[in-house]
């Protein structure tokens, strides 16, 4: 081995480990562009009035998102409502009931319908929800997005329960419990903080979902009052915003950006918090 | 509701009379019954006939008949793969778990067949427990809410009873002494041996007829292993115990009966002191004597 083979050896160690660093730090990269574009942009709208006043029309500057807000909020409470029990209870069969055929079409279905567009998913709503109810509402808002949240939740649930340790169930089994009690009570109360990881990273996958709304919940400039007329929703209203060629509008949409990032890394954070506390359980 | 229990069964329930539905477990503890009054050819408490199980194509038990003595330890014996595991399983329906396993022959426990179509399983398992070779408790639940799972999961509510029988689960697990002042600590926080006691006393707890035991001291330190052996022949003054085991000086000192299965065939079923001293197979006297297996 001679001292010129170790050098080109270095050398080439040298250049992998350069090229894969900057490939890296470009998968940072768009994270940190983004966000110090959003605050630059959008940190001077957001004020006390952003979050409590409504939108002002055309020409008035000041008002703000309040009704974006809780709209969002609203829709992804009944995006839950849907695609929590179904995901979960999907999950749980896959994972405990079912050993047939029947299974692996079910993953395969949930598996394509995790890839289908979001604004597809809008378009059926649209057929099924909005046609026959003849008009927008936040019902078919929360619709479309719980129904994108199934395949999500049902896939992360399987995974989570699957890791429960066969032990547990044989030993509840064991004891003369039910499967049904052995299930709630040992398996999913075992995999439950996996299960809550889960719902959390689809609510955050969907809270930005727009093209789906523009379908569904079609957004609105007042508070909604009534869950079968039309919502207001973050993503909407910087929609509606961002394309308009107002410069108040503008920066309104910007903030309405950062607002909704932030919301989206806040459930993150508390999925980061779920999982660190679980790896803290299992090492003890 | 623990005046409701008490009306249950308050000992174990005789040959031929099917355990009624509505009482998921028995709220007293079982009384010892008189030893001596009872003679050695009562009933068996398991009578297992023609035992065959099949996994798929492959037949893992094959037409395996014996009795097992209540309120003794039965020690089944043999090389990997013989069948001992399964058989410890079809004894209380949790070979079922398996979704192709097929069983034929029959299995009465004091005299009641545990095969017949009106049996749940459930209701067998919570006469026929087991603890495992690997221990399991809950990681969820305290010390305390292990002890009591079994019972609570099977609808029984009363408070003081669940406190009497953990405390009294766990004193007979040996387990007490140990745990009394951190009832609410996590389960997983015990020792090794300590956790397969806890499993004991978990099973203990639904106060069932006969207790399977798979392999439960091969995973632990000498000093734990003898504890649980200890315990095994404390229990068997109340219960019928059938262990599965690796180690033949174990089945040797704990055992009074002894199975020694090999490629799913039973050769040889004897009293422990008769299969340990002059065998009458051949292949047992290799086997206990370690020429092969």
């Amino acid at each position: 081995m001679t001292t010129a083979n170790h050098r080109w050896r270095g050398f080439k160690n040298g250049l992998m480990q350069s090229v894969t660093l900057t490939c890296a730090i470009l998968v940072i990269a768009p994270l940190v562009l983004v966000f110090s574009h959003l605050i630059a942009s959008g940190i001077g709208a957001v004020n006390w009035d952003f979050f409590t006043k409504l939108p002002k029309p055309v020409g008035e500057t000041g008002g703000g998102m309040a009704n974006a807000i809780v709209g969002t909020v609203v829709l992804l409470g009944i995006a839950s409502l849907v695609g929590v029990p179904v995901g979960v209870l999907g999950g749980v069969y896959l994972s405990e009931y079912s050993f047939s055929r029947l299974n692996g079409w079910i993953r395969f279905a949930a598996d394509v319908l995790n890839g289908v567009p979001s604004i597809i998913w809008g378009m059926v709503v649209y057929e099924l929800v909005v046609l026959p109810r003849k008009g927008f509402s936040a019902w078919a808002g929360g619709i479309v997005l719980g129904m994108m949240m199934i395949p999500l939740i049902m896939r992360t649930t399987e995974e989570v329960l699957q890791l429960v340790p066969n032990g547990y169930r044989e030993a509840a089994l064991a004891l003369g419990i039910a499967q049904w009690r052995t299930i709630i009570q040992i398996v999913v109360r075992t995999a439950l903080k996996g299960i809550v990881t889960g719902v959390l990273l689809s609510l955050a996958r969907v809270a930005g979902e727009t093209a789906p709304l523009l379908f569904t919940a079609l957004g609105n400039s007042n508070w909604n009052r009534n869950l079968s007329d039309p919502i207001a929703a973050l993503p909407l209203q910087i929609f509606s915003y961002a394309i308009s060629p107002y410069d108040d509008w503008h920066r309104q949409a910007w903030a309405g950006a950062l607002v909704l990032l932030l919301l989206i890394t806040l459930i993150n954070v508390g999925v980061r918090v779920l999982t660190r506390d679980r790896f803290q359980q299992s090492a003890r | 509701m623990s005046l409701a229990m008490t009306t249950g069964e308050e000992t174990n329930p005789p040959a031929g009379r099917p355990e009624p539905r509505s009482v998921p477990v028995r709220a007293a503890a079982p009384k010892a019954r008189d030893a001596a009054a009872a003679p050695r050819t009562a009933v068996p408490a398991l009578a297992i006939r023609q035992l065959s199980v099949c996994f798929g194509a492959n037949q893992v038990l094959k037409e395996v008949s014996l009795e097992i003595e209540a309120r003794a330890v039965t020690a089944i014996i043999g090389p990997s793969g013989c069948g001992k595991s399964t058989f410890l399983r079809a004894l209380n329906r949790m070979h079922e778990l398996v979704p192709e396993a097929r069983m034929t022959g029959e299995i009465r426990l004091f005299g009641e067949d545990i095969y017949a179509s009106r049996v749940e399983p459930v209701i067998v398992r919570r006469r026929v427990g087991m603890v495992f070779q690997k221990s399991n408790p809950f990681p969820t639940m305290s010390i305390a809410d292990n002890v009591t799972v079994g019972l609570r999961l099977n609808g029984l509510r009363a408070r003081a009873t669940l406190l009497d029988r953990m405390e009294q689960s766990l004193r007979m697990a040996a387990l007490w002494d140990e745990v009394k002042d951190r009832l609410h600590a996590p389960a997983i926080s015990l020792s090794g041996g300590q956790q397969q006691r806890l499993c004991i006393a978990r099973a203990l707890a639904v106060q069932p007829e006969v207790l399977l035991m798979d392999e439960p001291a091969s995973a632990l330190d000498p000093l734990a292993t003898a504890k649980i052996e200890d315990l095994i022949l404390e229990l068997k003054q109340d219960f019928t115990i059938v262990i599965v085991t690796h180690n033949m000086q174990q089945a040797a000192r704990i055992s009074d009966f002894t199975a020694f299965l090999y490629l799913g065939e039973l050769i040889e079923f004897d009293q422990t002191r008769k299969i340990f001293t002059s065998p009458s197979k051949q292949q047992t006297e290799d086997y206990v004597t370690g020429r092969f297996g």
